[in-house]
């Protein structure tokens, strides 16, 4: 077996400290024979040694365990001869495995209640109880049932005091604690065990509550007190219930005093160290490699001027050599070149362009918007090569998130970044040294430092294969965007919808292009993959962050906005594309309370069928390319949609097909007839309309016409669009009957 | 990444950063830009390097003249590539910078730009009898060794000089380094050296074989705390810790992470087992060894001139990292 393996196995068992020991006694034993206390570490994983088949120990550790247990469960068989020899084998291997890895639940309820049954001797007993480690979590019936087995008398003071003790240490990983807390008044009644007192007001320590604070109670603490003099423990004990009902105690307790405890959990004090570690689970380790507060050196300002953007500067080099005329500026191929400063229009850059002198440092260009142009007209590779290398440094340098205790440039770099922002505008294209910072930086954002900039800089990434983009940087975006606030999820999506059309932007000139000898077709359906699966990712991101915000309707404005981009991707940017919302998306829009959402949704799902329309006819006239068909699968999955929407809004006849709810279920919440409940004149968000309608008294026919001037424009472009109306219009028959 | 090649079809004339439309096949920026995409962030050096060996290139050095560079402070700087710079120049350069530096500091100051481009500043003695040479008042050079992966992806406009070393007051650095951003729009970043490849480096270090030791192998942790910060030195007998590295080692030639993080875990151990202090949980700011010193702030001083070239490609590779 090779060493490397041997590390990561001791790497992979656990951060422990029994891990990273593991790993130190594996070395040469250099150094470590001297010193005693250790020998038995290593003694003991001298045992383990042979690690080749290391699964194969833990299997068996396992099943010695359970056989154990197993044994503890039934009491000790008292006929059995070498009945002490069995014994002391399991108690050794519930020792290992608890001191290892920790017991599971089940082991500590069946061992718990073995050790307090008094089935076993005290000595027994108490080397069960100090192994009740936890793999992870304690249930509370054990601690329930336990705590029943001290009222039959069958276990010593010793080992209630220790269970007490163990009580204590453990409190914070017993999972739940309300049936305990029912349990107080028989807690607060073993106070009157001198020899349990001290543990027992520990444990109530950390169990009270405000309601557990009664008169009855303070009295028999004060009684306590007045019996046994000022004891640290009952003061902790009084002074918290002080904390809670001041107006009950009126003694005085010392203030100061911060240790009423001896540290009682101090026997298990390793085992809960690497019960939290394990409950924790391993950090992520790479970060480590940047977190290091690097910028320890805060680059001199001084050098770079005042301002972080270079001054623009005709190149200062052949300023210098000015009437020498040496060779030297040939290289800087300058003859007769139009000098910068006196750059002033838009005319003089066209008329100059062929001879203008470039600025010294590229970076200055962000500057001045006339080299804006320039740089964007500009064939000379090597250019573009100075700004990427000028503006990636500069961000690096420059980024706050990176500077550990430097928080003063906040505003600076905030103000750099809307610069940069502004180019990308002004050029409608973002910069590639963004989108390498961007990838760089977000793992360390915090989410809040130049939020706004940041998600800007997110939006002018340059169209790239999604596969690509999603793990260096949506991946990073997802996660922080399902840890915070409903406001950061909506500007996320916002920059994501400005994302998509900067790329639809940038794929609808590329395509009409002439397509000459160019791999352009797969490329194209390359491009289309990207689009649909970024489409796709909203979509994932959307389902799921309504879920989370409890479908707001705040939410899924920002949601709706997105998919009106996505709807009309065909018709506005001659793209063979048309994704639709997920039901996650589509559901609570229909069912919204909010008018403007569902008038939204109408217009997006009219949208949809005019572009889906228009794919159709395209597909029908001209068969030349097949490779641009939209599977059957989005025809159906509209037309699915919108017979929802049609069955809930106009027909009364709601979820007819593909949903199924149980008449039980709706019989339970009281909406049995839930079906005309729906439509456009019971439909929630709409009812406000429906009585105002009402209140003026007018024909039942105009109540369309009524909704439409109300500035429904989504709604009515749907119904015209989706619903042929017979010469009587069916809301005039059905709804007055309803009424 | 998709590439189309139409240019005179195109109906803009041009994009910003799009150079890709222009050119067939791959530009330096395109490249560029793939390597980008393709690393992930955090995968940021590779799992196993070369232990410095005296190469032939060490040997071709004559000693006399990389003399300079041993037993001195060196500050680090990192350099993207610079634009238009000619090894032919060198003469005219150090007479503009000459200009460049009295203008900013009106002072006497001579500037000689050595062959291998190197650049000391003398002082002008003020009294003019006397004809003896000026002291070095600040010493600075460019490196680059073994930088091939950089060099790859850039044009020939450019040339690739990453690392920077150094020596003197920062006052004269910043113009000097003001000075070259004009001149070759390049853009220099202090180099830090983050405790990941302080380790590295202590452990390359410590496997390299000398025929003697001169300075103990001393490590420094620091424990962030307020009001002052708390610093833990830790000294091993050169000997001692070579043995505990060839106890770790096992690849031959190569250093590979795994012994990197497992000769650390042994000093750490071995630390709290008579200290009680997990130094893991406390940052490692400097690395001494008989080879050369080096501080996180990214300063080093390099003691051993067999292994000077080792040395240097580290810190060149870091440099690199920094400027990608």
């Amino acid at each position: 077996m090779s060493p490397q393996k041997r590390v990561k196995n001791s790497q992979a068992q656990n951060n422990t400290s029994q891990g990273s020991n593991s790993r130190q006694t594996k070395l040469s034993a250099w150094k470590v024979k001297r010193d005693p206390s250790d020998s038995k570490h290593i003694s003991k994983h001298g045992q383990n040694s042979p690690m080749e088949d290391y699964e194969h120990v833990d299997d068996q550790a396992e099943d010695a365990l359970q056989i154990a247990v197993g044994y503890f469960e039934k009491g000790p068989i008292k006929t059995s001869q070498n009945k002490d020899k069995t014994l002391e084998r399991h108690l050794k291997t519930v020792e290992d495995v608890a001191c290892k890895n920790g017991l599971a639940p089940e082991g500590i309820d069946i061992l718990l209640n073995a050790a307090l049954s008094g089935k076993f001797g005290n000595a027994v007993n108490t080397r069960l109880l100090k192994c009740m480690i936890p793999a992870t979590l304690i249930s509370e019936d054990s601690v329930v049932k336990a705590v029943s087995w001290l009222c039959v008398g069958k276990c010593s003071g010793s080992i209630k005091v220790l269970f007490y003790r163990w009580l204590v240490a453990m409190f914070d990983f017993i999972d739940h604690k309300e049936q305990i807390k029912l349990l107080y008044g028989f807690f607060f009644a073993s106070l009157e065990d001198d020899a349990l007192c001290p543990y027992v007001c520990h444990f109530l320590y950390l169990l009270t509550k405000k309601e557990n604070v009664k008169p009855f109670r303070v009295r028999k603490l004060l009684q306590l007190q007045a019996k046994m003099g000022m004891q640290p423990h009952l003061q902790a004990l009084l002074s918290l219930y002080k904390f809670f009902a001041p107006a009950l105690i009126s003694v005085s307790l010392p203030v100061k005093k911060k240790i009423y405890f001896k540290n009682s959990e101090n026997l298990w004090k390793m085992a809960l160290l690497a019960v939290r570690q394990r409950n924790q689970g391993p950090s992520p380790e790479p970060l480590k490699l940047m977190l290091d507060p690097a910028n320890v050196r805060p680059l001199k300002r001084k050098w770079n001027s005042h301002s972080v953007i270079p001054v623009l500067n005709s190149n200062s080099y052949t300023k210098q050599c000015g009437k020498k005329e040496i060779s030297l500026s040939d290289c800087l191929s300058n003859t007769g070149s139009f000098p910068l400063e006196q750059l002033q229009s838009f005319p003089q850059l066209l008329q100059n362009i062929h001879c203008l002198e470039l600025p010294s440092q590229m970076g200055s260009v962000l500057n001045n918007s006339l080299l804006l142009h320039y740089i964007n007209c500009v064939r000379d590779e090597s250019i573009l090569l100075r700004l990427y290398y000028w503006l990636s440094q500069t961000l690096q340098e420059e980024c706050i998130w990176y500077k550990v205790n430097n928080y003063d440039h906040g505003k600076e770099f905030a103000n750099f970044l809307d610069t940069i922002i502004m180019a990308e505008c002004f050029l409608q294209e973002g910069f590639y040294s963004c989108e390498a910072f961007l990838y760089k930086s977000i793992p360390l954002w915090d989410g809040l430092c130049c939020r706004s900039q940041f998600l800007q800089l997110v939006s002018w990434i340059p169209f790239s294969s999604f596969s690509e983009v999603k793990p260096l940087l949506l991946d990073n975006l997802a996660q922080l965007f399902f840890t915070s606030t409903i406001y950061f999820k909506c500007s996320v999506l916002h920059s994501l919808k400005e994302l998509l059309q900067n790329w639809l932007l940038w794929l609808s000139m590329d395509i009409r292009r002439p397509m000459m000898n160019s791999p352009l077709e797969t490329t194209l359906d390359g491009s289309m993959n990207s689009l649909s699966k970024l489409i796709d990712y909203v979509g994932w991101l959307s389902t799921i962050a309504m879920r989370l915000e409890g479908n707001s309707t705040f939410l899924l404005h920002f949601i709706l906005d997105f998919y009106e981009k996505v709807c009309d991707i065909y018709i506005n940017y001659d793209l063979p594309l048309v994704v639709l919302f997920p039901p996650g998306v589509f559901y609570p829009a229909l069912l919204s309370l909010d008018t403007t959402i569902l008038n939204q949704l109408c217009y997006i799902m009219h949208r949809y069928r005019k572009n889906l329309s228009a794919a159709k006819k395209n597909e029908l006239q001209q068969k030349a390319k097949p490779q641009f068909s939209f599977s059957s699968k989005t025809y159906q999955e509209f037309n699915r949609y919108l017979i929802a929407m049609v069955g809930c809004l106009w027909t009364s006849r709601p979820f007819e097909k593909g949903i199924y709810i149980d008449p039980e279920i709706l019989e339970k919440a009281g909406i049995a007839e839930y079906k005309s409940s729906l439509n456009l004149v019971h439909h929630p968000s709409l009812l406000s309309y429906t009585v105002s309608f009402l209140l003026q008294g007018k024909k039942w026919n105009w109540y369309l016409n009524y909704l439409f001037s109300e500035g429904l424009q989504g709604l009515k472009l749907f119904i015209r669009s989706n619903i042929h109306r017979s010469s009587i219009p069916p809301i005039k028959e059905r709804i007055p009957q309803q009424y | 990444m998709d590439s189309y090649d139409a240019p005179q079809l195109t109906p803009r004339q041009s994009a910003s950063s799009r150079p890709e439309n222009y050119f067939i096949g791959a530009t330096p920026l395109q490249k560029r830009l793939e390597s980008v995409r393709k690393q992930t962030p955090f995968v940021l050096t590779p799992p196993r390097r070369k232990i410095p060996q005296c190469s032939q290139l060490q040997e071709d050095v004559d000693p006399q003249k990389v003399a300079f560079l041993l037993h001195k402070q060196w500050t680090l700087y990192s350099l993207t590539p610079l634009y238009k710079f000619s090894y032919t120049h060198l003469k005219e350069y150090s007479r503009l910078l000459s200009a460049f530096i009295v203008s900013e500091k009106q002072k006497g100051l001579a500037v000689e730009v050595g062959e291998d481009f190197n650049i000391k500043i003398l002082s002008k003695s003020q009294l003019p009898s006397e004809n003896r040479e000026g002291k070095v008042l600040w010493t600075g050079w460019f490196c680059c060794i073994f930088g091939d992966s950089l060099l790859e992806t850039v044009s020939e406009d450019f040339t690739c000089l990453p690392l920077f070393l150094a020596n003197g007051a920062e006052s004269n650095t910043a113009i000097i380094g003001t000075w070259f951003q004009k001149t070759f729009d390049c853009y220099f970043s202090p180099l830090a050296i983050n405790a990941f490849n302080l380790s590295w480096m202590a452990a390359m270090w410590t496997a390299c074989k000398m025929d003697h030791y001169m300075a103990t192998t001393e490590f420094l942790w620091s424990v962030p705390c307020s009001p002052q910060s708390l610093d833990i030195s830790y000294a091993i007998h050169p000997e001692d810790a070579k043995a505990l590295w060839d106890s770790v080692h096992k690849t031959p030639g190569e250093v590979t992470q795994e012994e990197v993080d497992l000769f650390m875990d042994c000093l750490y151990s071995h630390f709290h087992r008579h200290f009680k202090i997990h130094l893991s949980a406390t940052r490692l700011v400097r690395v001494s060894t008989s080879v050369a010193s080096a501080h996180t702030d990214g300063r080093i001083k390099i003691l051993c001139h067999k292994y000077l070239i080792g040395v240097l490609a580290y810190l060149t590779e870091l440099a690199i990292f920094q400027i990608e």
